[in-house]
């Protein structure tokens, strides 16, 4: 591994997605004495310069009229074509919405063994092994590219951005050979849930189970949410039952996330649930059966009724996030 | 329209998973392999946009002869044909994806349709991997589209919202769930099913780009402090939380 290149995507004006500092800081972590190169097709100076304190102190942003709107195929082909310029040999993204789209055409663009979904990396003489979770997280499996090249794709939220320093990256342009053809598929708008967290970006997640009994129920969940600044989440039983919408499911048929605090109320932890929530970083459960599944992978349980357990958890947190 | 379906068979949801004697793959004896739920919205959409614009939908698969279960399930449902890359061996995605582009070369198709992910490795890259290798646009996890002379404008889900995109046909999609509510095949279909054709297609064997070195279930290190309901318990975890934990 000689030089590494990161794919950073801004946030706003003056930053940028949290997934994009926590590949600079994935980037570091492996780097060894290899080169990182941070890659951009959008952003102002300002956000990615950023890159800065997460140790990356050089930027590149590609700058072309087919990049002005967001493409995947636009976006990877720039990306490919800067990292052969360059030699890089490892390519480290954010397995987020658009790295799932971007990673693997690079793969095929660069013959490059792609890693996806990645939760740990080590390296290990120069190369890199992956870990990476199967089968909706019921086993883990470790991978290496066996080509020259590697494309590495990481599950958002899982690696730690950790500052060092405050130093502006410096910022170099790069002119990309796009033709129309390279923008076949192109983003013509977006639609941001307005006021609702969703449980793919947030940091705590309140999911409800079929122990809620009803619809006419999640208010307290809502309200639990509230409380601590969370998504609603549910059990696929709970979608599939129409309380709730498809965008809210945790599990192997839904959503996989990794919250700091992942609350499941009423939740029995079916395997294919626990599938898509078990990379949480601490879980809490609540459930009247002391034998459910769920209290074997929480950190904290409390087994109770959620209709009695919760209004008191809520009042006992809200003092404490009061005082 | 001609519209190639691409489907893989996977263990059951409710499954459980252990790690066979070679430490690198699981334990396949006991376990119900399933049809990809996901697939299940891609055969959907196949058939819906034939019934529309009229053509053919073909259902392929890459796996072992075991696989061909889940054709039988597709042409149950309604494809028209289907096909099998017959191989044993452990591939790759790209070696998996180098399989479906050659198949997809040889039948042109105007649409190529996944669903989002394979609930087995989860990868969700197939779609654009085999789109690259065809040189068409693709859009994933489409939750909602419409296509009007041959222009498709398409919902996908992003994080924090939806992304509403352009592009033309052919072109390579991969579903959502909640893109369509699948058909279950009628027991008259099943039963014709059961002798209708599958074309068997040689294999083609790239070189893998990636070597999967171990695999090993997960190892558990939680805290493990299971309380009562009483309001004393109940504030005790609460400063577990802001203190042990420190997620509040």
């Amino acid at each position: 591994m000689k030089h590494i290149i990161v794919y950073i995507e801004p946030k706003d004006a003056s930053s940028l997605k949290r997934t994009s500092y926590e590949a600079l800081t994935a980037a570091r972590s492996i780097a060894g004495d290899a080169q990182i190169t941070a890659f951009a097709v959008h952003g102002s100076e300002q956000a990615l310069a950023t890159a800065g304190n997460y140790g990356v102190q050089s930027v590149v942003l590609a700058k072309h009229d087919l990049l002005s709107t967001y493409s995947s195929t636009a976006t990877a082909e720039a990306l490919a074509q800067y990292a052969q310029s360059v030699s890089a040999d490892t390519l480290i993204l954010s397995g987020n919405a658009s790295g799932k789209e971007i990673a693997p055409r690079l793969s095929v663009k660069l013959k490059a063994g792609i890693l996806p979904d990645c939760i740990a990396l080590v390296n290990e003489g120069g190369k890199v092994k992956a870990t990476r979770p199967v089968y909706a997280g019921k086993a883990h499996i470790t991978v290496e590219s066996v080509s020259d090249h590697s494309i590495i794709a990481l599950r958002p939220n899982v690696f730690t951005a950790k500052q060092e320093g405050s130093a502006n990256a410096s910022i170099t342009s790069f002119a990309p050979s796009l033709e129309a053809k390279h923008a076949g598929v192109k983003v013509t708008s977006i639609v941001k849930n307005e006021g609702r967290l969703d449980v793919a970006e947030a940091d705590i997640i309140v999911s409800g189970g079929r122990g809620m009994k009803g619809p006419e129920h999640f208010p307290i969940i809502e309200q639990l949410a509230s409380t601590l600044g969370a998504a609603v989440g549910a059990s696929r039983a709970v979608v599939d039952a129409g309380w709730r919408p498809h965008g809210e499911q945790v599990g192997q048929t839904g959503k996989t996330v990794s919250p700091s605090l992942y609350v499941a109320c009423g939740i029995s932890g079916a395997v294919q649930h626990l599938a898509g929530m078990s990379s949480s970083k601490f879980i809490l459960a609540i459930n009247k059966d002391k034998d459910a599944p769920i209290f074997k992978v929480a950190d904290y349980g409390i087994v109770g009724d959620v209709f009695e357990v919760l209004p008191v958890l809520d009042a006992k947190l809200k003092a404490m996030l009061h005082s | 329209m001609n519209i190639l379906v691409c489907i893989s068979q996977v263990p059951d949801t409710t499954a459980k998973i252990q790690v066979s004697g070679d430490g690198k793959s699981i334990e396949k004896t006991g376990i119900k392999f399933i049809l990809n739920p996901y697939d299940e919205f891609a055969i959907e959409e196949g058939l819906r946009l034939r019934e529309r614009f009229g053509g053919t939908v073909t259902a392929l698969t890459v796996g072992p002869e075991t696989s061909k279960e889940i054709l039988r399930t597709a042409l149950a449902m309604g494809v028209d044909k289907a096909g099998i890359v017959k191989t044993d061996d452990i591939l790759d995605s790209y070696n998996v994806a180098e399989n479906i582009a050659g198949y997809a070369k040889s039948i042109s198709p105007d649409l190529v349709i996944f669903g989002r992910q394979s609930i087995d490795f989860d990868s969700s890259g197939m779609a654009p991997m085999v789109a690259e290798m065809l040189d068409l646009p693709s859009i994933s996890v489409v939750s909602s589209w419409n296509i009007e002379n041959n222009a498709i404008t398409a919902e996908r889900d992003i994080e924090g919202g939806k992304e509403v995109l352009t592009c033309s046909v052919p072109c390579v999609i991969s579903a959502q769930k909640g893109l369509n509510d699948p058909r279950y095949p009628k027991l008259p279909d099943i039963m014709k099913a059961k002798s209708k054709p599958i074309e068997e297609i040689a294999s083609c064997h790239g070189s893998a780009l990636v070597s999967l070195t171990s695999m090993a279930l997960p190892s558990s290190k939680r805290v493990g402090m299971i309380v009562g309901d009483s309001e004393a318990e109940i504030a005790s975890v609460v400063t577990a939380l802001h203190e042990q934990a420190k997620v509040i």
